[in-house]
């Protein structure tokens, strides 16, 4: 198992969401929602706090449960009642807006909890993979540190490395920037650009438009618990057809109203 | 005439200062002293009960205690985990247990081991189990509720973020959120032994051998013994306090170092 600590070409997977529905009560976030990841694309989802796009991410990890529709995952079809979740979220990677660091951990042992515990690697080899995915963040020397120890924009980094260590195939990103201080958000974009140059495949929800637009091969406008629009990054940010799309874009790119919909 | 904030503040004071002194000297000059030195305080005739409050009685407290403890920090953290789970049965009866434990007096808990089992199924279990069972059951009632609200206090996120690596929901439990929800609750479970060193003194309701005694049934059997009134049971208190107080600065110690740091 040692291509775990040096294989940075990325074996990746794709997804294939088809006619997601999702209802909290009587209330419906996803309106049948379809959407296809090629293996090692990088697709932004944008779009107004509520629209769902947030609900979408954790579907394909099943830390939301779909009502109706199918979703596929690197060969698991994670709406089959029988599907084995823990052996599919291993090819899941996900980083969440709030980190969700353990805070009894250190960032070494982070990132090889469940390396151990879930891959069965021993305490050496875990641990091994884990420095390499914390210098890969930037991050080595800061190893033997605790959560409370770091800044956000570390802590982001470490929880980026925790989800690489388990040498996943597929990165979901839950606003990743959204609880940064602003001047730590370009470290944890850099590792996220990077990332993407290694061919990962990537699902992104984002409010970070020139990132979208630099990084991502496609763009999702969601709006309304459905997709608006989608397409090139260059073509949905840089000359949106759908007037609800245009509406958002300019609200979030006006200096006067950045980050309103927060 | 016309006070100050400050002045009346501190006249207040001496006020209140001097109730106090009133109330402990009318309960001295109360107080039939010649009797309390031969009843209470006749500390010249318990020089028998030495060594053996401390090698028998104060031991077996701590060792009922202990093993109440074990029986009950394992059956609260069942049950709290039973309450938290999301099959409607578990919760029922987890709250049923815990409604119903902490609803009636641990004396009778001890009863119904002691004679209601023997009874029922003509087993006699010795005492030391017994006492095991009687504090466990009780103490895991009270356990179960800490101990919930200490796995509340975890935040979801990280119940999310075990999940999404791949582990199950047990070994997340076992791994990331049992382990927080201890350091939440260590103060309050602290408290929780502090109690149960106490209700260990329960056991009197059971025939005892010498060598079974706990603290407070020495004091009894001090009593009844010594001729030294009830000087005995102010000794038997005093090693209680030797116990508890301890534990009860390890607890306030527990809890500024959880206020200090959130790790």
């Amino acid at each position: 198992m040692n291509d775990a600590v040096h294989s940075t070409t990325v074996h990746a997977a794709g997804v294939d969401i088809s006619d997601l529905r999702k209802s909290y009560g009587s209330n419906e976030v996803l309106k049948g929602i379809s959407l296809n990841v090629k293996p090692g694309e990088v697709v932004c989802l944008i779009g107004p706090s509520g629209s769902g796009k947030s609900t979408l991410l954790r579907c394909v990890n099943l830390l939301e449960k779909p009502n109706q529709g199918s979703i596929q995952v690197g060969g698991f079809e994670a709406t089959d009642p029988d599907v084995d979740i823990d052996k599919m979220r291993r090819k899941v990677g996900m980083v969440f807006q709030q980190f969700n660091l353990f805070p009894h951990l250190n960032a070494l042992r982070n990132c090889s909890i469940a390396q151990t515990k879930v891959l069965k690697r021993s305490q050496a080899e875990a641990d091994k993979v884990s420095l390499h995915n914390l210098e890969r963040v930037g991050l080595g020397h800061l190893a033997d540190r605790f959560p409370d120890q770091l800044s956000g924009g570390q802590q982001q980094r470490v929880a980026i490395a925790r989800a690489l260590s388990m040498n996943p195939e597929l990165m979901l990103f839950d606003e990743p920037t959204s609880a940064l201080d602003p001047e730590t958000v370009g470290d944890v974009l850099s590792v996220m650009r990077n990332l993407a140059k290694e061919g990962m495949t990537m699902l992104v929800v984002t409010h970070e438009m020139a990132f979208a637009r630099e990084v991502a091969d496609r763009v999702v406008f969601m709006d309304g618990g459905v997709v608006v629009e989608e397409g090139v990054a260059e073509q949905v940010i840089g000359s949106p057809a759908q007037p609800r799309t245009k509406e958002f874009l300019r609200r979030v790119l006006d200096p006067t109203h950045i980050n309103i919909e927060d | 005439m016309a006070m100050t904030a400050r002045q009346r503040a501190r006249v207040s004071l001496y006020v209140q200062a001097g109730i106090f002194v009133v109330a402990i000297a009318a309960l001295i000059l109360a107080t039939d002293w010649k009797t309390m030195a031969t009843n209470v305080f006749n500390f010249g005739k318990i020089g028998p009960m030495f060594p053996d409050i401390f090698l028998v009685g104060l031991k077996n407290t701590l060792i009922y205690t202990f093993l109440g403890f074990v029986v009950g920090l394992s059956g609260g953290l069942l049950l709290a985990l039973m309450k938290l789970s999301s099959f409607p049965l578990y919760r029922w009866i987890a709250t049923g247990y815990i409604e119903f434990f902490r609803g009636i007096p641990a004396l009778l808990v001890f009863i119904a081991f002691g004679y209601g089992v023997p009874l029922a199924f003509g087993v006699q279990w010795n005492v030391t189990i017994i006492v095991m069972i009687s504090l466990g059951i009780v103490a895991s009632a009270y356990i179960a509720e800490t101990l919930r609200a200490g796995l509340q206090a975890v935040p979801k996120g990280q119940l999310e973020a075990a999940r999404s690596l791949g582990m199950p929901q047990w070994r997340a439990m076992v791994t990331i959120v049992i382990p927080q929800a201890f350091k939440i609750v260590l103060p309050p479970l602290t408290n929780e032994v502090i109690l149960l060193t106490k209700d260990s003194s329960l056991i009197y309701v059971l025939g005892l051998t010498a060598s079974q005694y706990e603290l407070t049934k020495f004091g009894r059997d001090g009593i009844s013994s010594l001729g030294a009134g009830l000087t005995p049971l102010l000794v038997a208190g005093a090693f209680y306090l030797v116990v508890t107080i301890p534990l009860s600065l390890l607890a306030r110690k527990f809890e500024s170092r959880s206020a200090r740091t959130k790790r």
